[in-house]
């Protein structure tokens, strides 16, 4: 579904990635975890499509075709999804509101008619349910003063009604208590299929005793330095980073 | 001849048209237009006229007074009312007043004509007392005294309530090649007392017209008074608009300020706080574009202790577009515990759009808190980035962070029906369907 092939990408002249290569098939899920700084939200924003990080070599694959051309909203319709780290407030327009403008012009981007009154009813009440969202949340302004949690389980709402392939979920699990963090990654593991798949980027072993990924990556200075099971997730809780970072300097 | 002399000899035949007015209105008028010939128009010189040119406007060889048989039929201006809410409703044409497209009443309010008003002698007793004395004494307002003869005359009497709200409509039909307006209103609101008002200038061709307005209203202890000013003109339109409130004891007064359209519009709003635990309202959402110009002057005059007010504008700047905002506050010695904010928020999305912005604090008290804000910004690349990301394009996600931005101006709003219209409007100005009823 997604091939990062040798990816370099800086900003300001700066090189963040520096030759990733990543492979991920419908129906995995994948982690890729890292110290701070190591460049794990530069490649969600890569894949995402955010304009100020310049490609200089390498090339994304979505679906077999080349998306690294396309605009931040042309690849949100191919199905690219990202959830925010820092969702932004939109002050005066309500959860509902937004999500029906997402999930339409989606829709117009296929030629596809706005999705029928009853049916969006429908969509929004089994989602919100399923992120344990309740009425009035849907009707208040976008992020606007809501916690860590209900931000992140606000973001997951999202992608529960744009039911993208590929969800990006960029240190979901920061801000978020212990139960949120249990109704996020519920919601996560029930839109799992086998025609979709899911990148968790996180500093924290934590999200992924939720969300159990079938590889784990770990990128340092911009680059994947080994990859493994769940189990090197394990290891990197238990370790730190810092002995990655000596085998890597070793070499 | 210039603008200025042509209203000049023009004022001699207007003195024997209105020859039915007392003694009161002949003096004021003969007073005003000697101030006028003296002061003329404001020009950039003046301190408070820095960022805002006439001349272009003056230019042009404006009829002073309209054919009196200009006409219009409700269907052609129905989309200038807010026509979903049960309304009063007292509409000109050409400064002429329209019976038919009008809805006035008699009964415990007065909602009515400035010329009954200043010709019928059950009226004398309020022109008396109200009639000009806060207008400031200035060129543009004596302009006004001198030529004035139609506009709203409104009196809710003590305890009453304006049970629906009142729309002012001033049109003007561009059947003369240029226009010269001058409306007058006047708006007392005794003790007790509540209206909500919606003033709209709207001129129906390409003409150019100039309005040059002067509004005097006067809040009685405990009186409430919302005022809505609906600025979406056509682009040769200038409006000049001169409001000028008294406020007393514990009285609330807020005004609303919607500047979508227009060429050149200048606001000169001015609020007097003469009692105490007194509230003042000023908000304003401007969104142009083109070369339109529009300019917010602001006083707010605090005299007396434990008063408040609150001013909020913000502004969206495209094109080449320019906007002032200039927000005086005086705190008298006497006014302690004032509370008085003000901010101003503008959004430039064009490299050639201005914005001036001059906030001006004069405080003589020393237990009062006065904040006041200015920023200029643009709009915020990560949520457009956001917005992007879950599929919305560029021009949509713009349009969104932009009515996201002037968006809190309109919580204030009492009537929901303006609200919607208010919000339509912005969607309007800013280009976009974004898929739902805003």
């Amino acid at each position: 579904m997604l091939e990062i092939k040798n990816i370099h990408a800086q900003i300001d002249e700066k090189s963040i990635l520096k030759g990733i290569n990543l492979d991920i098939k419908a129906g995995e899920v994948h982690a890729i975890m890292g110290p701070n700084g190591s460049g794990k939200s530069t490649l969600a924003s890569v894949i995402a499509g955010k304009e100020e990080y310049e490609i200089e070599q390498g090339s994304i694959l979505f679906d077999g075709k080349d998306i690294g051309e396309l605009s931040v909203e042309e690849r949100a319709h191919q199905g690219v999804f990202l959830s925010f780290q820092y969702p932004v407030e939109i002050p005066g327009v309500t959860v509902t509101n937004f999500i029906k403008t997402a999930l339409n012009e989606t829709r117009k981007a296929k030629g596809l008619e706005d999705m029928p009154a009853s049916e969006m009813l429908k969509r929004i009440r089994e989602k919100s349910e399923l992120l344990e969202i309740d009425r009035k949340f849907l009707s208040r302004s976008l992020n606007e003063g809501f916690s860590g949690g209900e931000k992140k389980r606000n973001e997951i709402f999202q992608m529960a009604m744009l039911e993208p392939k590929l969800a990006i979920l960029d240190e979901t699990d920061s801000g978020l208590d212990i139960d949120a963090l249990r109704i996020v990654a519920n919601g996560v593991n029930k839109l799992k299929t086998k025609d979709n798949a899911v990148l968790v980027i996180t500093h924290y072993q934590r999200l992924l005793d939720y969300i159990v990924p079938d590889f784990v990556h770990v990128l340092y200075d911009g680059k994947i330095v080994k990859s493994g099971g769940k189990e090197l997730a394990f290891e990197l809780e238990e370790k730190g980073y810092d002995w990655i970072k000596k085998e890597v300097n070793q070499r | 001849m210039s603008l200025k002399e042509k209203l000049l000899s023009s004022f001699i035949a207007f003195e024997n048209q209105i020859s039915m007015e007392s003694n009161l209105m002949a003096n004021l008028r003969g007073e005003a237009i000697k101030v006028f010939e003296n002061e003329g128009f404001p020009t950039k010189k003046n301190e408070d006229w820095k960022y805002t040119s006439l001349t272009k406007v003056l230019k042009e060889d404006f009829s002073v007074f309209a054919n009196t048989e200009n006409t219009v039929e409700y269907k052609d201006v129905q989309p200038y009312f807010i026509h979903d809410i049960d309304s009063y409703k007292i509409v000109f044409v050409d400064g002429q007043y329209a019976s038919h497209l009008s809805k006035t009443t008699h009964e415990a309010i007065d909602i009515c004509l400035m010329s009954s008003a200043l010709n019928k002698p059950k009226y004398q007793a309020v022109i008396e007392n109200y009639f000009n004395k806060i207008a400031q004494k200035n060129g543009l307002n004596a302009l006004n005294t001198a030529f004035c003869h139609e506009g709203a005359y409104i009196h809710i009497k003590r305890n009453k309530l304006s049970d629906r709200p009142i729309q002012i409509i001033h049109f003007s039909t561009g059947k003369e090649t240029a226009m010269l307006l001058q409306p007058r209103n006047l708006i007392v609101v005794d003790e007790n007392a509540q209206v909500q008002i919606i003033e709209r200038h709207q001129s129906l061709s390409e003409n150019p017209t100039l309005t040059n307005s002067v509004t005097e209203i006067f809040a009685g202890k405990r009186a409430v008074i919302d005022y809505y000013k609906v600025q979406n003109d056509k682009s040769e339109a200038s409006l000049i608009d001169n409001t000028f409130i008294e406020q007393h004891k514990e009285s609330n007064v807020a005004v609303h300020t919607f500047s979508f359209g227009g060429k050149l519009t200048r606001n000169n709003l001015n609020f007097y706080q003469k009692g105490q635990r007194i509230d003042s309202t000023l908000k304003g959402v401007t969104i142009i574009g083109n070369k339109q110009h529009v300019d917010h002057n602001t006083l707010v005059h605090h005299i007396q202790p434990n008063c408040e007010s609150h001013q909020d504008y913000k502004g969206i700047f495209g094109d080449s577009a320019v906007g002032v905002f200039n927000g005086k506050v005086v705190v008298e010695k006497e006014a302690q515990k004032t509370n008085a904010f003000q901010a101003n928020n503008n959004l430039l999305v064009n490299d050639k759009a201005t914005i001036n912005t001059k906030p001006q604090l004069e405080i003589f008290a020393d237990d009062v808190k006065c904040s006041h804000g200015c920023t200029i910004g643009q709009l915020d690349e990560n949520a457009m980035f956001y917005l992007r990301a879950r599929g919305i394009p560029e021009r949509e996600a713009k349009a969104l962070l932009m009515y996201a931005f002037a968006n809190n101006v309109l919580e204030s709003v009492k009537i929901p029906q303006l609200k919607n219209r208010v919000n339509k409007l912005i969607a309007q100005k800013l280009g976009v369907n974004i898929g739902f009823d805003l």
